[in-house]
């Protein structure tokens, strides 16, 4: 069960604003973190240096966030690691397949108002919402 | 290391910390965000409300400079057309989302954090990247066998 938090949630979006602005300006690319980390992995790269200053402050700022403030990461539910480690690949093949993620569609894409963007955002809320309504509801896990 | 990149790993950290303050790096947080039919926790909506609210302005006015500050050029997106990766791979992502709890940012916090579970979700990300570039080379050369 968990509270409804609308002012921090808002709060927090609004840094993301700020940070995926911040990119834009510095370097001009688009925060989508699965395009950012998937280039890290692709041949021929030539921007590997700043991609990994920008995943090495993400992980950073983990490190950081879990000192001063380690309910960040509380959660009364989380997938067993076999699960986690599925997840993770439907996860890096999807996100890398469709161009993007929650970061790249969801905020920077939808905030252009792209076709495509908006199409994506709505068709991951969808299966998301259907993998936890399957997984909830009719397998009864994950409660 | 230099200005630019010092740049970008503010903005990383910066994000970071947004993902933390929203409630993005808690997985019973999302899945409570996907959860419509049960107990719906609404919060989410105001992180994507917060961050496009924000850069949609912002967008706007980054972009009447002639380029990026640490760049030659701005690099954005230009297709805008619907194709079968496009929805095939929005689709995929969504069940992954649903079934871990993560996406890609709030799992690689996560995972600097030191939470297991989050580590072993990058861990499974990776291989899935890499399977998909390693996939869509040879779809290409198969396609394009000249090249």
């Amino acid at each position: 069960m968990n509270h409804f938090t609308p002012v921090p949630s808002l709060l927090g979006g609004i840094l993301i604003g700020i940070a995926v602005s911040l990119l834009l300006l510095t370097h001009g690319r688009v925060a989508g973190i699965s395009g950012v980390y998937g280039g890290l992995f692709r041949r021929g790269a030539k921007d590997r240096d700043v991609r990994f200053a920008f995943v090495a402050g993400l992980v950073f700022a983990g490190l950081v966030v879990r000192v001063f403030s380690p309910a960040a990461f509380a959660t009364s539910w989380s997938a067993t690691l076999p699960l986690a480690l599925v997840a993770g690949v439907v996860v890096g093949l999807g996100t890398q397949l469709g161009g993007g993620c929650t970061s790249g569609h969801g905020v920077c894409g939808v905030s252009r108002f792209s076709t495509r963007s908006i199409v994506a955002t709505i068709t991951f809320m969808g299966t998301g919402g259907l993998t936890v309504y399957v997984v909830r509801h009719v397998f009864g896990a994950g409660q | 290391m230099t200005r630019s990149h010092v740049a970008a790993f503010a903005a990383g950290a910066l994000f970071a910390v947004g993902l933390a303050i929203s409630g993005m790096t808690s997985p019973s947080k999302v899945v409570g965000f996907l959860d419509v039919t049960g107990a719906w926790d609404a919060s989410l909506a105001f992180v994507m409300m917060g961050a496009v609210g924000v850069h949609a302005i912002a967008r706007r006015i980054v972009l009447r400079r002639r380029a990026p500050l640490f760049d030659a050029r701005f690099h954005l997106p230009t297709r805008d057309s619907l194709d079968a990766p496009l929805i095939a791979g929005a689709a995929l992502f969504g069940v992954g989302w649903g079934l871990g709890g993560f996406c890609p940012g709030p799992a690689i916090v996560s995972a600097g954090s030191g939470e297991i579970g989050a580590l072993v979700f990058v861990i499974g990300m990776t291989i899935g990247v890499v399977l998909e570039h390693t996939a869509s080379r040879m779809a290409r050369r198969m396609l394009l066998p000249e090249s």
